[in-house]
């Protein structure tokens, strides 16, 4: 259930930006998260609705996911290969001498306010 | 009505969370006080690892826990009746704490007069080590039942801690659980990990950890 602390910390942070921006309302969050963040959709969307409830500035706020492929580069060849089906080791050359370029982030993008 | 507007954020989820435990540590290093963030999945034997910790170490320096659980205070009392000053966080179902809570924390615990402060987080290998809580350094607590792929298969934790206890080691025999393989795929993960194999029952290898720590401290406040 850390979907709900994130929850919490994305509500935090868009009621200061939307205080800071003197908008009354937000309309909606673009949320960008990686493929592999481990955060589950449902779970995360479900946390989401109950939580804008008790928010008034964000009552009946939209959350919009985009999900961020996961993509890993490897030391050893210098090539980036997918993520997920793939893993730690390199296809290309079998090194495991590898990094998550990009895939983790739970990014909040964007609000729409009036 | 107004019309509707676009505002740029750009910003991590935990931006927030990382600037609250900076500070969080900023105040503890002027206080002289180590927050140390102890993790593991329930039942791992955190309760007792740090009951035999404080036991050891509570003649030379003053220590404070701090337990998180959704619920109950059984471990606060355990760790009281180890002779130090305790208190129970209660993170009502929320499975892990954020710099904010934990900041809570430590205001009721009372940090000022303390050389260490322990957080015991709540049993979890995944959302714990999401959240940032102001500790200097993070351990987690392996312990030899659970099985020796879980680096394989939570390797964020073992990213962001310092300390890998593997407790339980009175019971390899009964075990398929490889110390060397463990300790291969959690360095793999994080190169400057330090690996200690102890049994808190027995107190069997936990000289080497008490020593990380006292020394750990002693840097902090000096």
């Amino acid at each position: 259930m850390h979907e709900l602390g994130i929850v919490f910390h994305i509500i935090r942070t868009v009621e200061h930006t939307a205080r800071e921006n003197n908008a009354a309302q937000v309309n909606s969050v673009t949320l960008e998260l990686g493929e592999v963040s481990g955060v589950v959709h449902e779970e995360l969307l479900s946390c989401w609705r109950w939580a804008v409830k008790k928010s008034p500035a964000m009552a009946g706020a939209v959350l919009r996911i985009e999900t961020v492929p996961a993509v890993t580069f490897c030391e050893g060849c210098g090539k980036t290969y997918p993520t997920v089906p793939q893993g730690k080791i390199c296809p290309h050359c079998g090194s495991a001498d590898t990094w998550l370029r990009q895939g983790n982030e739970i990014t909040i993008r964007e609000i729409a306010v009036h | 009505m107004d019309p509707v507007r676009i505002i740029e954020i750009k910003q991590s989820v935990f931006a927030d969370n990382d600037r609250e435990a900076g500070r969080i540590r900023a105040r503890l290093k002027k206080e002289g006080t180590y927050l140390l963030n102890l993790m593991s999945s329930p039942g791992a034997g955190k309760t007792t690892t740090l009951a035999r910790t404080v036991a050891a170490l509570k003649n030379e320096m003053r220590i404070g826990v701090m337990e998180a659980d959704i619920d109950s205070a059984v471990d606060a009392e355990r760790i009281a009746a180890a002779g130090v000053r305790s208190i129970q966080l209660h993170t009502g179902g929320m499975c892990h704490l954020d710099a904010g809570m934990t900041e809570q924390g430590l205001d009721e615990l009372g940090t000022a007069d303390l050389d260490l402060a322990i957080l015991e987080n709540v049993g979890n290998l995944v959302c714990p080590a999401e959240f940032d809580t102001g500790a200097v350094k993070n351990a987690m607590i392996l312990s030899v039942p659970e099985g020796d792929d879980k680096p394989l298969k939570y390797p964020l934790i073992f990213t962001v801690c310092d300390v890998l206890l593997v407790n339980k080691i009175d019971v390899l025999p009964y075990f398929d659980f490889d110390l060397a393989k463990v300790t291969e795929a959690a360095l793999r993960r994080n190169p400057k990990l330090q690996v200690f194999p102890i049994c808190a029952k027995t107190g069997e290898g936990m000289e080497p950890w008490l020593a990380w720590l006292r020394t750990q401290v002693r840097e902090w406040i000096k």
